[in-house]
């Protein structure tokens, strides 16, 4: 009777070995797929418009090929542009500058125009989303002039300022300001009646409510105004520069044109287009951090 | 014999354009310190209204309102109100949305620490301490609704205007919240002015009801003690006959008075 207990007992142990072991085997092709559905995901984003970049390059270097095309391709554009590609950091005096140093001018240009919109926007829309005074005497000038091209304002700053510089950023500064303006009018008026009554009870005063209750209710809306203002900036600066010369982007693009330097300007334009899309991207990531959480309910 | 709060002869007309609606009529009311009043009437009486003239957040045509014989007329944190959506700040922590109301309050006669325990002490009331970092947006409506409450609470207030506050609440959490008031009435005595439109409610948790005709140009019809002892069991009052006469002349009063108008 007490062999087949003892002959049964290790029968069961057995598989409960074989048990323990079991786990193991899935968790190697877990690991695995985890790693392969990793590698999907980032497949699934980059593959589609590496092919895309591909294709475009493929037809561009065909089209432009061929003697006596106009534009230089794809190839062209690399051996010629590769010194300014591969050392934007020269500088041979005068208007003889590596690109980075074109680039960071006009990116100071836009820095200054552009936060100064934006204090002055967002001051300007939150009066006029506040008082409906402001808003009846301010709107009418508003909606005429923000339909006035940037570069329409070039001369009459050039007139007032005497210089290129300050009206560089002025341009850049009228461009952006009319949507941060409009934006921040709209959410400040959209505060909903809760919120202005919490803040009637609670007796905020005018500081108070602005920053506790104004700002985080609005921060969506005038972040909005933020982001197209930073876009339209840098749409503008490379104009206002070609016509204002001194260093930057504008101005390298005009004077490769007039020295017949087709790559320079194509190589330049590919910058232009980069630098853009990182700012209109640091705006938004500073928007998510900062408006994280106020979305009502 | 003067009245700790005093609505006086209020009328309130909304004037748009040339048409003239009036909303409330000759309301005239006085509520005892400690005492626990509702206002139950049909949506669109104008029971809103008129909590909000007395909050301070709206202006009366004619007439005031006078606490501890003062006129009041303009919003304050003596006269502390928990709206029916809750209108947290939704950028706020539920800390955060007590403390600005207890940073405000306090500051001068409160230290930091001192403001801090009294926020969390208030939170405790209303038993939501335990989700005193999260956001608005992460608790329930009745956890916002407690929060909405601890923080007018907190404000100390002489008067505490409820307005419809568990009217979006579904029935069991309803239940729940209207024990907790119960019970901080009972502890704290303050003072309540609340509009409801739930019979139950208002005979459960008031010393009088005070019961409005039909808009326009409301006016109280009828005001009803009711003679309940404290503290009150859900359970053991809603058997009880005076709670059922109560209830019963409340609903006479809603329903017969809805036909009367209707009528005419």
């Amino acid at each position: 009777m007490n062999m087949p207990l003892m002959k049964a007992e290790p029968a069961t142990v057995t598989p409960a070995t074989t048990a323990k072991v079991l786990p193991l085997p899935p968790k190697r092709p877990a690991l695995a797929t985890r790693t392969r559905m990793v590698l999907g995901k980032v497949a699934e984003r980059i593959v589609p418009p590496v092919v895309v970049i591909a294709v475009a390059l493929l037809i561009w270097e065909l089209l432009c090929r061929r003697a006596g095309s106009t534009l230089p391709p794809p190839s062209r554009v690399l051996t010629d542009t590769w010194e300014l590609i591969v050392d934007p950091f020269f500088d041979r005096g005068g208007l003889d500058k590596g690109l980075f140093w074109h680039l960071s001018a006009s990116l100071q240009r836009v820095a200054f125009g552009y936060l100064l919109a934006c204090f002055v926007g967002v001051a300007l829309g939150t009066l006029v989303g506040q008082s409906t005074w402001a808003m009846r005497g301010l709107d009418p000038i508003f909606q005429v002039l923000r339909t006035v091209p940037p570069l329409a304002w070039l001369p009459l700053s050039l007139a007032a300022f005497r210089n290129g510089q300050p009206s560089a950023i002025f341009v850049i500064f009228i461009t952006a300001i009319w949507p941060i303006i409009i934006n921040t009018a709209v959410g400040i008026r959209n505060i909903p009646q809760d919120y202005r009554n919490v803040a009637q009870v609670l007796r905020l005063n005018h500081l108070e409510f602005f920053w506790k209750i104004m700002v985080p209710s609005a921060a969506p809306y005038i972040f909005t105004g933020l982001r197209i203002g930073i876009g339209l900036s840098w749409l503008a600066i490379v104009a206002a520069e070609m016509l204002i010369g001194g260093v930057g982007i504008g101005f390298f693009i005009w004077d490769a044109w007039n020295s017949s330097h087709i790559s320079e300007i194509i190589l330049a334009l590919v910058y232009v287009g980069v630098i853009g899309f990182v700012l209109d991207r640091i705006v938004a990531g500073i928007s998510t951090a900062v408006t994280h959480g106020t979305a009502a309910n | 014999m003067t009245s700790y709060l005093k609505l006086d002869h209020i009328d309130k007309t909304f004037i748009r354009g040339s048409a003239e609606t009036e909303v409330l009529k000759d309301i005239t009311l006085g509520i005892d310190k400690g005492e626990f009043v509702s206002m139950i009437g049909h949506s669109g009486c104008g029971k809103t209204t008129l909590l909000n003239i007395v909050a301070g957040l709206a202006r009366a045509t004619n007439g005031g309102v006078l606490l501890e014989e003062r006129e009041v007329n303009e919003p304050g944190p003596d006269r502390a109100v928990v709206f029916q959506n809750h209108s947290l700040l939704p950028w706020l922590t539920v800390y955060d949305n007590v403390r600005l109301a207890v940073d405000k309050v306090f500051s001068a006669t409160k230290s930091r620490a001192e403001r801090r325990a009294w926020t969390m002490h208030n939170l405790e009331l209303v038993q939501m301490a335990h989700a005193k970092d999260k956001r608005p947006a992460e608790i329930s409506g009745g956890m916002k609704q407690r929060v909405g409450l601890a923080r007018a609470l907190a404000m100390e207030p002489k008067v505490l205007l409820l307005d419809e506050p568990f009217g979006a609440l579904d029935a069991l959490t309803r239940a729940h919240l209207q024990d907790s008031v119960m019970a901080i009435h009972q502890k704290l005595r303050n003072t309540v002015l609340m509009i409801t439109h739930d019979v139950d409610e208002a005979v459960l948790l008031s010393d009088r009801i005070v019961m409005m005709t039909n808009g326009p140009a409301a006016r109280i019809g009828e005001v009803l003690d009711v003679p309940l002892a404290r503290p009150r069991r859900r359970l053991e009052v809603a058997s009880s006959p005076t709670y059922l006469k109560c209830r019963q002349r409340v609903l006479e009063f809603l329903y017969e008075r809805h036909r009367f108008i209707e009528a005419a």
